[in-house]
């Protein structure tokens, strides 16, 4: 297993890898874009991930704006000049509580706001702080299964619980379920997992990984084209386990120090000298043509 | 005399004896540590230890299920309440190490850690 940064993701598709990871911009989200139709024809799309959004946070010396970087990310998304073919949120839609009231009212709160996206599909995950404390009975009364799988454009996505366990595992049962799904796949089928915690050990010390997520990692091994994109750890981050690419997002609510290199996992403050900084979300542009996506990192003060 | 010693515990191991019982009674005795968990520490917070000697920790949990993880040492258990919780490994190297509880337990859950000091 290897940690690599965007330097190296550009070796790596230089060397015909499977990913391309670029600070220039997925095209969709800037100058010299194309036509839908366009893109399509050339193999291409793209989607946007939103991460750990959660909403009821509450704390000034870390987010004075909880009540508005939300908001303001979706109207950031709105104003792309294309808008994505569907937006991913990663987990972590809301912030815990121990109130299975409250619960529901900030699921079905940050749903209304999901709600105003322009975007005409959204696929929403659970993460621990939405799902742990009841094994996912509010989200799954609110936005349906906690697992599942659907097709876009030639590539097999699928949404891997590891939440819903306080324990932090997938569970033998969803296992039997993700060998099942996948073996509807070609081995050489483009497939992109997404999920909330790593399913690799980043990080065990801050809680930083999926108890079974080697399990995970072994049943998609023998496919080619695997990328997986999560959220969690509230930061960029990319990582290879043998030739399967994992990405990080940022958070929309606060940023989270860098692996180990504190004491205590503990938010970054805000920093008034340059608001919103560390918090953000992604375009990724698929290429099926060539086998790679090309990330786009995008800060929440453009809204 | 080192050669004779391993010579006779040949022999003694060839002849079916107890070999172990030798080699065993000249381990170090372990440490007992007693820590509490509960929403969202544990106590002490912070545990020393000798690098090289054998060590339990025993875990109570006062509130509901807890998680302790060292993975440093490859260490983790399930901390339920109502009993106490082994967990008996041996430190092999000396410096300052991250446990924490790694059962999602409610909203301080991601405080819930401490240290674990291992000395020469």
């Amino acid at each position: 297993m290897n940690k690599i940064d965007r330097r190296d993701f550009m070796k790596l598709a230089g060397l015909g890898g499977v990913v391309f990871a670029s600070g220039l911009g997925v095209r969709a989200l800037g100058a010299g874009r194309e036509s839908e139709q366009l893109r399509a024809a050339k193999g291409e799309f793209y989607f946007v991930q939103l991460s750990d959004t959660h909403w009821g946070f509450d704390g000034a010396s870390v987010n004075p704006d909880s009540q508005g970087s939300l908001k303001k990310a979706v109207a950031a998304v709105n104003s792309l000049e294309e808008q994505p073919d569907f937006v991913v949120f990663t987990g972590d839609l809301t912030h815990i509580t121990e109130d299975a009231k409250l619960r529901r009212d900030r699921l079905a709160q940050f749903r209304d706001i999901a709600g105003s996206l322009k975007a005409k599909t959204i696929h929403f995950m659970a993460g621990e702080h939405d799902a742990s404390l009841d094994r996912g009975d509010a989200f799954q009364e609110l936005f349906g299964k906690l697992n599942y799988s659907f097709d876009h454009k030639g590539v097999h996505f699928v949404v891997i619980d590891n939440v819903s366990d306080p324990s932090a595992t997938v569970g033998a049962a969803q296992l039997k379920w993700l060998q099942s799904d996948l073996s509807r796949v070609g081995k050489d089928a483009p497939l992109v997992v997404l999920t909330h915690r790593p399913l690799f050990d980043l990080y065990p010390q801050w809680d930083w990984t999926t108890r079974d997520g080697s399990a995970v990692i072994n049943a998609l091994m023998p496919y080619k084209n695997v990328t997986v994109f999560y959220g969690h750890i509230h930061q960029e981050h990319h990582f290879m386990t043998g030739h399967i690419a994992h990405h990080a997002a940022k958070s929309l609510m606060f940023p989270l120090p860098a692996p180990g290199t504190v004491p205590k996992r503990a938010p970054v403050p805000w920093d008034a000298s340059a608001p919103y900084k560390g918090l953000g979300f992604r375009g990724v542009e698929a290429d099926l043509r060539n086998a790679r996506y090309e990330i786009a990192e995008m800060p929440i003060s453009k809204a | 005399m080192r050669k004779t010693l391993m010579t006779t515990l040949i022999v003694y191991a060839a002849m079916g004896v107890a070999v172990c019982t030798v080699v065993c009674s000249a381990s170090p005795k372990e440490t007992v540590v007693k820590l509490a968990a509960k929403k969202f520490e544990f106590s002490p917070a912070e545990i020393t230890v000798k690098k090289g000697e054998p060590v339990v920790l025993e875990i109570n949990s006062e509130d509901v299920k807890h998680g302790f993880t060292l993975p440093d040492f490859g260490v983790r258990a399930d901390i339920n309440p109502g009993r106490v919780n082994r967990i008996a490994f041996t430190p092999n190297k000396a410096g300052r190490f991250t446990f924490a509880c790694d059962v999602f337990c409610g909203g301080g859950h991601e405080d819930m850690s401490g240290t674990l000091n291992v000395t020469e």
